[in-house]
């Protein structure tokens, strides 16, 4: 591993632009590779891992499958859901990404379970952030400032995470609604203590998934009815749902993933929606251009390309301008040489 | 606590302003009430709830609302003033001690619910406004905010944010930045920004966890938007005696690898618990060596299930005594042992130092032997009460001021747990913030190019360096005159052998 460290030290000084890459699983996302490979999947393993203190660390070139096969052995699981489009996701790419999948609604994201990395910077300087453990506020929170960085602040080595026991119960429940009855009922059931885990409406069905205590479960299906699912065809159905494998998915027309407040009625938009995350994330296959899908979004909304489309122009919601300037001065500080993923948050940045 | 105290860095220092001028230009811009400047108005401005340290400001603003705030802070802006934001002043690491140039600038008038959305289930809210304020006006919803700190009916939400306040019940359900889900911030040249929104993934959410537990080095926050929980039906709490502390340390390893997630998970030692009972009567085992609370909430059912199987656990692993709470006035007095740990420090000794550190759960054991023998060593007692559920050590040193001597061995005493902290894979702060007192510490945490990386950061907000100057993260300088030395990894410090 030392000699693969050095290797990625000497690689960022050359002072070339670098594109630095776990599996590949998620090339497609953000703006297009710009710059020479970085290749992580060499620096993997996993170097800490005990269950019962809920944190699990690894090298960022771990694949994502590695470690959820390690949690699972346990019972324990990353409960943000990260979405593996193929197995060669790692778990450096999967922070770096900062996507989460359908338990995002209740369980949080990326940023929320992040305790730590360890990172390699512009300078070719390893530095640690964060921690091993639950409650750390000594320094400012860098570690949660790279979910969702796509690699533009540096080479993330390690990253730690909080990891959680899998649900004691699982059921699935289906109801015929129609889309604005849906969000409604999805809100006002998020209102109550029910331990609901994952939504999706798609075509006129809402599925609901809970998870938690067998009695608190058991107590739910009683209280909101439907119909339940079989349990396997729902493991794969939120399988399904996360890897993104549903027929909703397939084919090239543009998708949008565009995140709203949960309450925020049906979009008047063209082409085929699917809801999750309690009504806070729209899906949209999409033709229509960024101004029109933003303008009927609602100001509170944030539209992003996640697939497909012309990724030229930028995929994700640019931040006011004081926000960018900020941007701008944090990449200085990590990335004082501009090396690292030119183009993939921002076309300029 | 004066040693470090005594150090002033010239890059944390600014040269005085004309302090007529400014408080003539200060009182053009807010209302006379909303300013105070006698030294009679200004002493209940000198320290946080760390009294240890003490300074007088210039001037404070009251301010009451957000056109006061930017207009403030252009000023001193363009003065060259430092300015020190301040909420409710319960904080417990001096983050908002004065800066003797500087003024105090304080939200605590800026408390009003702007708007309460129960189908969205969010609430935004102005800084002011004390935590336990906020679920008080979402209970008619059947709603909640989440995080509770102790000071929980004090505290505001601001100094939250400022803090990253945790609370008993974080393990289950977060800190603040897990409940905050977006910041309006007022930068120090007067600039607003938005960070986060309504929607998860609204632009600038990736800058929210770094502007939450920036102690007020990075913006003043005028506006915060945070989600609210739907309120447990019921909740009963496990009380259950040890003969061993370790022991206790192992059953709370072993509730957590069955795969419970208590709501609140807390062990006190004996000398907490015997210095608690006389003041409280929570009916505590005082033969018990430690004493572990396990709460569950959630529906009815939920909470028997949960219930069971952690009694089942806890007996498993020698447990000597166990009650469960049977109804909700049990379960409070159950709590309040655990709550008034802190007074009964007070009570029992002239003075007491509360710390702050954050291990892996395993090594529980360990620290406490640790600490026993520095107990020995400095000739001081201490209380332990802990946050089992996530690792968050509070050792409650116990000492007299007016005997000479004993605060500088206390301060000792501290440092050497914070470094055992650090030494055994955890942090020099779980949840009270760095501040004025941590400063030494911060040294040994950190390396010198972490350090850099945060004075860096620090600049992108703030690059004249006005906003709280002196707190949360140390100079170089002053690491260097500490002579404090960075504990790599828990690893002794050798700085040029790195582990790769």
């Amino acid at each position: 591993m030392e000699t693969r460290l050095e290797a990625f030290r000497e690689k960022i000084g050359e002072r070339r632009p670098l594109c630095i890459r776990g599996g590949g699983s998620k090339d497609f996302h953000g703006g297009p590779q710009q710059g020479e490979v970085l290749d992580t999947t060499g620096y993997a393993g996993i170097i800490d891992y005990t269950p019962s203190e809920l944190v699990l660390t690894a090298r960022c070139g771990t694949p994502l499958a590695e470690i959820n096969s390690a949690l699972a052995a346990r019972r324990q699981m990353l409960a943000f859901e990260p979405p593996a489009f193929s197995e060669a996701a790692t778990i450096g790419g999967v922070v770096a990404a900062g996507l989460a999948g359908p338990r995002r609604g209740t369980a949080g994201g990326v940023r929320d379970h992040l305790l730590g990395v360890r990172l390699m910077d512009g300078e070719g300087r390893v530095l640690n952030f964060g921690g091993q453990v639950m409650k750390n506020v000594a320094g400012f929170d860098v570690s949660r400032l790279m979910a969702g960085s796509l690699g533009t602040l540096g080479l993330m080595l390690e990253v730690s995470l909080k990891v959680l026991p899998m649900p004691r119960c699982e059921a699935t429940l289906r109801f015929e609604l129609p889309q604005a009855r849906a969000i409604e009922a999805v809100n006002h059931w998020a209102g109550e203590p029910l331990p609901i885990s994952a939504s999706c409406w798609r075509d006129g069905v809402l599925h609901l998934r809970l998870s938690g205590a067998e009695a608190a479960v058991a107590a739910a299906c009683a209280k909101l009815g439907g119909e339940k699912t079989g349990a396997d065809e729902a493991a794969n159905f939120w399988a399904d749902l996360g890897a993104q494998r549903m027929a909703f998915f397939a084919g090239d027309a543009p998708l949008w993933r565009v995140s709203v407040p949960s309450a925020t009625p049906v979009l008047d938009l063209p082409g085929p929606t699917l809801i999750e995350w309690g009504g806070a994330l729209r899906w949209l296959r999409c033709e229509a251009d960024r101004a029109l899908i933003e303008s009927r979004s609602g100001a509170a909304a944030a539209v992003a390309l996640f697939r497909g489309g012309d990724r030229q122009v930028g995929v994700f919601p640019r931040p006011a301008p004081a926000v960018q300037t900020i941007f701008r001065r944090l990449k200085t500080v990590f990335d004082p040489h501009g090396l690292f993923n030119r183009g993939r948050l921002f076309p300029d940045f | 606590m004066t040693t470090s105290a005594s150090v002033i860095d010239p890059a944390e220092d600014f040269p005085m302003a004309d302090r007529t001028a400014l408080l003539a230009a200060l009182a053009r811009l807010v209302p006379p009430t909303a300013l105070l400047t006698t030294e009679d108005e200004l002493r209940p401005y000198e320290c946080d709830a760390l009294m240890a340290y003490r300074r007088l400001p210039l001037a404070v603003v009251l301010a009451e609302d957000e056109a006061q705030v930017v207009a403030v802070l252009r000023l001193c802006h363009r003065l060259g003033v430092p300015v020190v934001a301040r909420g409710a002043g319960t904080g417990l690491s001096a983050g908002a001690l004065p800066h003797a140039h500087g003024i105090v600038l304080s939200l605590a008038r800026m408390q009003r619910m702007l708007h309460l959305d129960p189908l969205s289930r969010l609430a935004v809210i102005e800084p002011g406004m004390r935590n336990l304020a906020i679920s008080e006006a979402a209970a008619a919803h059947g709603l909640y905010y989440a995080p509770d700190p102790s000071s929980q009916i004090a505290c505001s939400i601001g100094g939250n944010v400022a803090e990253n306040s945790g609370g008993v019940h974080c393990l289950k359900y977060g800190l603040t930045v897990h409940n905050v889900l977006a910041l309006r911030v007022v930068l120090m040249d007067g600039e607003i920004i938005e960070l986060g929104g309504m929607a998860p993934d609204a632009p600038g959410s990736e800058l929210l966890a770094l502007m939450i537990g920036s102690e007020g080095l990075l913006g003043v926050v005028t506006r915060v938007t945070v989600r609210l929980l739907p309120k447990p039906r019921t909740a009963r709490v496990i009380l259950a005696g040890f003969a061993d502390i370790a022991r206790a340390g192992e059953a709370v390893a072993a509730v957590i690898a069955a795969g419970l997630i208590p709501a609140g998970l807390e062990l006190m030692d004996q000398a907490a618990t015997r210095a608690v009972e006389p003041f409280v009567g929570a009916g505590y085992d005082l033969e018990a060596a430690a004493i572990l609370l396990a709460e569950a909430d959630g529906t009815a059912e939920e909470v028997e299930e949960e219930i069971a199987a952690m009694r089942a656990i806890l007996e498993r692993h020698g447990a000597t005594s166990l009650r469960v709470s049977t109804s909700e006035a049990e379960r409070l007095k159950f709590w309040a042992g655990r709550k008034a740990a802190f007074p009964a420090a007070g009570r029992i000794s002239p003075d007491y130092y509360c710390m702050d550190g954050t291990i892996p759960r395993r090594h529980l054991g360990r620290m406490l032997n640790a600490i026993a023998a520095m107990e020995k060593k400095y000739g001081l007692g201490c209380l332990n009460v802990f946050h089992a559920g996530d690792g968050n050590l509070h050792p409650l040193i116990l000492y007299d001021a007016n005997v000479p001597g004993e605060l500088e061995r206390t301060e000792a005493f501290g440092a050497e747990i914070l470094r055992r902290s650090i030494e055994l894979g955890g942090t020099i702060t779980g949840e009270h913030g760095v501040g004025f007192e941590k400063l030494g510490s911060m040294c040994e945490q950190f390396s010198s190019d972490e350090l850099q990386i945060f004075h860096a950061i620090k600049r992108a907000f703030d690059p004249a360096g006005l906003l709280n100057p002196g707190k949360a993260v140390p100079t170089l300088h002053r690491c260097a005159e500490l002579g404090r030395m960075h504990v790599h990894r828990g690893q002794l410090p050798h700085p040029e052998l790195e582990r790769f």
